[in-house]
């Protein structure tokens, strides 16, 4: 994974609240199989209609999403997030996410950021008055700084020290491997497994 | 695909006996919250996290928040698990669960059965939370004995014994209480586009006019755009094109017995068209078994093979651009069903009533 340590760009302000999965990547994207190119079907619906915010040119280039509350609402689908970073998003700002998508995304290092409502207004305010500022998300000072405002914002220490060194999570967790086969021995013999079980054994099917 | 035992992961997984309590279950697919019936520890993770878990069979979390949601006293007649999720979801809103795993208590849950506990749990993940749970007790056990991967003989004892230990301390706290009086509860229908826009059925469209909170005030003006909704219309008078009865929500034998119920006799109105999914072949098999597919085709309703079918219009079973839907599925997104789609989240009895009037209807209206 790409480390993130600080990143400055230019905002695309969407104001909508609840945007799903499903509105981020819609499921006919779901059936391909590589983890890259998704940036074309980025809220595709959306984008049909030429009056939507991402298809304004003055926002063409932008690298940081200030969205509504509760984004990345719905399916688990991590397409979400490759959509967003293939687009070229490097980090989204919004009021509150949804659990599964804020784990994709910090899992692939597209900064999800957390700020207080007002705070989100504000910055979007000023992005729809002046779509040229530019937007600091600085995750070592775990703060956010646009012109005339600075937000600090909460991460935990070791989804962050994982981030600005671009660490691959398996490999982190291969370092505890002898835990895990000690816990793996404590495992009950009636627990189940998927192995096939021969027809007629059960009551119930 | 034609394998016996081939299904939806969340409707099979628990009928094999895979899902048990106590245990932690992982799946990429959020309604993986579905298995927290059963007091298991159950939750949707993304493609790299199921990279993780195949890898090191461990997955890093942080400890969640605890939320009760306490349903006290007894879900009125005609109100099912569907209803009471729905409302619970329209309560607290889409992000009211966002950060917690969910545990649902009270006299109307431990009424549930196994299938109503998963519709509940099912929808965790519609309030925000990534899981739900339910204690579990003997009509748990009672689902999970003799079952393929469910214990047997001195096994099961020892099983149970431990499961027995699972229930929450009763001086327990939580991060946040949520109770919900079971008596005031009745179908519940969604009329928006996130499955926290919902209403009693006997209500009407609402007035964005009456949301104090501006953002709030948007959300609701764009979703009745999308739906094509007046305020103020009663929702019993919204009309709709097609029923689909299916889904991990809503696809078990005990939601295709209420949606039969609802049919027999009676004929699906002109014009809509119904699908019947089951969630998993062995559902199908066990409803032909009891000549539910003949009450259904009988109707007017077409009978299909197992699967998601229209919950998320992935494959042809789709709305078409400005077609409206009461389905008993799981999410109400803008085009889930289809490009354009509009979907009202209902009960199967709700969508079975439905279907005979091609209007919102409840069984009772009938």
């Amino acid at each position: 994974m790409e480390a993130f340590t600080t990143h400055t760009g230019r905002a695309v302000p969407l104001r909508r609240s609840d945007v799903d999965t499903d509105q981020i990547i819609p499921s006919e994207w779901l059936k391909r199989i590589e983890r890259t190119g998704f940036g074309a079907g980025l809220f595709s619906e959306w984008r049909a209609d030429p009056a939507f915010v991402l298809n304004n040119p003055v926002h063409a280039g932008a690298t940081i999403l200030l969205a509504g509350p509760d984004f990345g609402t719905g399916s688990s689908r991590e397409h979400a997030v490759w959509a967003l970073q293939d687009y070229g998003f490097k980090a989204v700002i919004s009021a509150r996410f949804a659990d599964i998508f804020r784990g994709n995304a910090l899992g692939n290092g597209l900064l999800a950021v957390a700020l207080p409502a007002a705070t989100v207004e504000a910055l979007t305010s000023q992005v729809e008055a002046d779509p040229t500022i530019e937007i600091t998300v600085d995750l070592g000072a775990r703060e956010v700084r646009a012109p005339g405002l600075v937000a600090a914002f909460d991460i935990d220490d070791f989804t962050r020290w994982r981030l600005l060194e671009g660490l691959d999570d398996v490999g982190l967790t291969l370092r505890h491997q002898d835990a895990v086969t000690a816990f793996e021995a404590t495992r009950p013999g009636w627990l189940p497994t998927t192995v096939p079980v021969p027809a007629g054994v059960s009551e119930k099917h | 695909m034609n394998d016996p035992g081939q299904g939806i992961v969340h409707v099979v997984g628990p009928q094999l006996g895979l899902t048990q309590p106590g245990m932690t279950i992982v799946c990429g697919d959020s309604h993986t919250s579905t298995h927290g019936a059963f007091g298991a520890l159950a939750f949707g993770i993304g493609t790299s996290q199921v990279e993780h878990v195949l890898a090191t069979q461990t997955l890093p979390q942080r400890p969640p928040k605890t939320m009760a949601v306490t349903v006290d006293g007894a879900l009125p007649a005609g109100v099912t698990a569907k209803d009471l999720i729905l409302a619970i979801i329209a309560r607290i809103g889409t992000g009211g669960g966002q950060g917690h795993v969910i545990e649902y208590r009270g006299e109307a849950v431990r009424a549930l059965s196994m299938e109503g506990r998963m519709t509940v749990c099912n929808m965790s993940i519609e309030a925000g939370a990534r899981a739900g749970m339910i204690a579990p007790d003997e009509v748990t056990f009672a689902h999970l004995r003799g079952r393929p991967h469910a214990p047997a003989g001195a096994a099961w004892d020892e099983a149970v014994a431990y499961w027995r230990t699972l229930a929450t301390d009763d001086d327990a706290t939580f991060d946040r209480e949520v109770v919900i009086d079971a008596a005031e509860l009745s179908p519940f229908v969604t009329w928006g586009t996130n499955p926290g826009q919902g209403a009693p059925l006997a209500a009407r469209v609402p007035d964005p006019a009456d949301y104090a909170d501006p953002a709030l005030r948007a959300s609701v003006e764009r979703a009745l755009a999308y739906m094509a909704l007046t305020p103020g219309t009663p929702l019993r008078d919204v009309a709709v094109d097609t029923v689909f009865i299916g889904s991990c929500t809503n696809g078990r034998i005990e939601d295709l017995r209420a949606a039969a119920e609802v049919l027999r006799g009676r004929r699906v109105a002109d014009g809509v068209r119904v699908l019947v999914v089951p969630g998993s072949m062995v559902v199908k098999a066990d409803a032909e078994a009891e000549g539910l597919d003949e009450v259904f085709r009988a109707a007017g309703a077409q009978w299909r093979s197992a699967g998601c079918s229209m919950c998320l219009g992935m494959n042809p079973d789709t709305l078409r651009p400005g077609e409206r839907s009461a389905s008993t599925s799981n999410r109400n997104f803008e085009g889930r069903q289809g490009p354009g789609g509009r979907t009202h989240l209902v009960s199967p009895a709700v969508a079975a009533a439905t279907a005979v009037t091609g209007r919102l209807t409840a069984p009772a209206d009938l």
